[in-house]
């Protein structure tokens, strides 16, 4: 049947001449670097020598696969750049391991092998080593991704989600929500016709340039499951530190904020997929806030807050003040919002 | 999606200035409001309007959350149905999570039954209609406002000739709740914030026995910032006036007289009936049965299945809190054993529940 000739097959995980052939004809094909086409189980190549390494690792799971502004391939290669550039590390090398449900379109595999070689060019990345796995019918839903990455950490950057201090200023780097609600208009049912895209892309370049900016960057984070708020509370409570939101200055998009309404949604809490919190010191952030504007996925940059001292026997450290002077706490998301966004 | 100006809505100055209106209204005076809505609750708490309001204007929330006044016998039933062989039960997500006396819907998935979450009841017809061999069963909770679509589900259903797809209805009808409130010697209401959503179908006639039998005000009113604020404004005004009104302040969304449209459909499958109401007990003609003549899309019916006894949780004040008696922070179980995360009671799972907004909005 012409089915068996455009999906994925057990055979395609034998280790066999099948799998060879779909190493050749779709990962090879795509990612093509001279460490991965020498063919060895452990990808090789050169590292500058800073002395440190940073290190990450994420699966990806999201569906739909594809969605507006991006697909899983896309935000595999961007999740796991991401996390890495965090550190301040400059990303030089993936490896992505694949779990393909038997039965799986060989030419959505294609599609979605493409993109991540295209965010990867973008990124400045190399995929160097891979893995592939096929599991039987109902064992997977469609296909999981998991990428690691690899980056060297240049001398004295020492960046800490502990490190804020009060009078630190808190930057977003462009619209809050755009993913979560991207994924979330795709899914059965919620059909509403928006236009919102994902916003998935490499931050790599954007914390290169505010790093050189503002060398006492005290951290970057990427507000992702869990959204802005995640990403506050982890600051304040590693830091000891309180943080103010100024609500005002937090961009979205109507849109964003249309179907947050409509869902009862907290923007706070939806999650990015290309967006970066900064925290800088007051006298650094003008120049940290520029060097955002002016960098890939950064026009829309802003100064969203402050970092105060600890509000003595609070349990919440992290509030937003709205725009006619009262204050709210912005907690934590609890439970699931949406599952498999990412 | 329609662009709505929300600016307008959030204009910092009006906001101060129905503040004002509010403290200046009131003067030193004490008055109990209650938001009967769950959505107005959460507004309540994000737009942080505690801390703007002078300290004599308290705010209680009402039965307002479908999935926190739906019973425990009612949660057994669906955990039962959701036991009965070939099944999809097919709900709203916050209604998952909610613990019945020894299960819950999300206990019996995790056990291997075949729960889903929905967003609409016409997308359980779409199940219905692709998995012909199973049987689909859609869990309809809400009031009023979600009432028209229940039916249109069930109208669905029969144009296509649906035989496998059937609704367990616990829908409820808010002025029977309202009456209880208002009737109740532990509350003493001196005014409701009507909730904006029912009312877009309901209009504002349910809501005048209010007046005439209980001299209690009430306005309709939206969910932004400065349309909370002018509900509240106007309902401290009529409270403070003793010349008692039902008004509409969120005229954009509420016609007076509702959706004739909308009212007739729900009341073409469905049908005035008893109910139990968490809080509450049982109250007359406060739910929504289907009709005999749709007795085959009625899961109940169809479904003859045991129900465990019903236990309620040792120590849960839910139906303190859903009547205004308690503040969220008042039971004893509120943050400590009872978290969003470990919930004992609905007001704490659902998203709109009392408990859980409170929770979130806590200092």
């Amino acid at each position: 049947m012409s089915e068996s000739a455009d999906t994925v097959l057990l055979g395609h995980g034998s280790g066999g001449q099948m799998m060879k052939r779909i190493i050749d004809d779709v990962f090879y094909e795509a990612f093509g670097t001279p460490e991965l086409l020498a063919g060895n189980d452990a990808g090789v190549a050169a590292l500058a020598p800073t002395g440190r390494i940073a290190l990450s690792t994420d699966s990806f799971v999201v569906t739909p696969h594809f969605f507006p502004g991006g697909d899983i391939g896309r935000l595999a290669v961007c999740g796991t750049v991401n996390d890495v550039a965090t550190s301040g590390a400059h990303v030089r090398y993936l490896s992505c391991g694949f779990i393909l449900e038997e039965g799986f379109p060989l030419a959505d595999l294609r599609r979605i092998c493409a993109s991540m070689a295209e965010a990867a060019r973008e990124a400045g990345v190399s995929i160097i080593t891979g893995d592939t796995k096929v599991v039987e019918r109902g064992g997977a839903d469609g296909l999981y991704i998991n990428t690691a990455g690899v980056g060297e950490v240049p001398p004295g950057v020492e960046l800490s989600g502990a490190a804020c201090r009060p009078g630190d200023v808190v930057l977003l780097s462009g619209t809050l929500g755009d993913h979560g609600i991207a994924i979330m208009s795709q899914r059965e049912g919620l059909g509403f016709g928006t236009t919102i895209q994902s916003d998935a892309a490499p931050l790599n370049h954007l914390i290169s340039a505010v790093l050189a900016a503002a060398p006492h960057t005290r951290c970057f984070r990427d507000p992702t499951r869990g959204g802005l708020a995640s990403t506050l509370n982890e600051f304040a409570a590693a830091s000891n530190v309180s943080i103010e939101i100024d609500e005002e200055a937090v961009p979205v998009a109507d849109a964003v904020r249309g179907a947050c309404e409509m869902l009862g949604y907290d923007v706070f809490q939806v999650a990015n997929e290309g967006k970066m919190v900064a925290v800088v010191p007051a006298e650094e952030a003008d120049a940290a806030l520029a060097a955002m504007r002016d960098a890939p996925y950064g026009a829309r940059a802003a100064r969203i807050g402050r970092v105060g001292e600890p509000h003595e026997g609070a349990h919440a450290q992290v509030r937003v003040r709205t725009a006619w002077g009262s204050t709210r706490v912005l907690d934590m998301l609890v439970g699931e919002q949406l599952p498999r966004i990412c | 999606m329609p662009t709505i100006d929300f600016a307008a809505f959030r204009d910092p100055d009006l906001v101060r200035a129905l503040v004002a209106r509010i403290r200046t209204t009131l003067g030193d005076r004490s008055l109990n409001l209650m938001e009967v809505c769950g959505t107005h609750t959460v507004s309540i708490g994000r737009y942080g309007f505690r801390s703007l309001l002078p300290a004599g204007l308290h705010l209680l929330s009402g039965p307002g959350c479908p999935v926190c006044v739906t019973a425990n016998a009612d949660i057994d039933h669906a955990v039962a149905l959701a036991r009965v062989p070939g099944a999809i039960i097919t709900t709203f997500g916050d209604m998952i999570r909610v613990p019945g006396s020894t299960s819950s819907l999300a206990a019996e998935k995790a056990a291997g039954r075949d729960v889903r979450v929905v967003y609409s009841p016409l997308d359980a017809v779409a199940l219905a209609a692709a998995t012909p061999e199973r049987e689909v069963i859609f869990m309809g909770v809400g009031f009023e406002t979600t009432a028209p679509a229940i039916a249109a589900s069930i109208l669905e259903a029969e144009a296509q000739g649906l035989t496998n797809f059937s609704v367990f209805c616990v829908h409820k009808t808010t002025p029977a709740a309202l009456r209880a409130i208002a009737d109740d010697p532990e509350t003493a209401i001196d005014g409701f914030i009507l909730p904006g959503h029912v009312s877009t179908i309901t209009g504002l006639a349910p809501y005048r026995f209010l007046v005439d039998e209980f001299g209690i005000p009430g306005v309709v009113t939206g969910f932004e910032p400065v349309d909370v604020l002018e509900g509240v404004a106007r309902l401290v005004e009529l409270a403070c006036s003793g010349t008692p009104a039902i008004e509409n302040a969120y005229r954009r969304g509420v016609p007076d007289r509702g959706n004739p449209v909308a009212q007739k459909l729900a009341s073409q499958v469905l049908e005035p009936c008893d109910a139990t109401w968490r809080g509450l007990g049982r109250l007359p003609h406060s739910g929504l049965a289907i009709r005999d003549a749709f007795a085959r899309f009625d899961a109940a019916r169809r479904f003859p299945v045991a129900i465990e006894p019903t236990r309620e949780a040792a120590g849960c004040r839910c139906g303190d809190v859903l009547r205004g008696v308690i503040a969220p922070t008042a039971c004893p179980l509120f943050g400590r054993a009872c978290t969003p995360e470990n919930p004992v009671g609905p007001c704490m799972v659902s998203s709109e529940g009392s408990c859980a907004a409170y929770y979130r909005f806590r200092d």
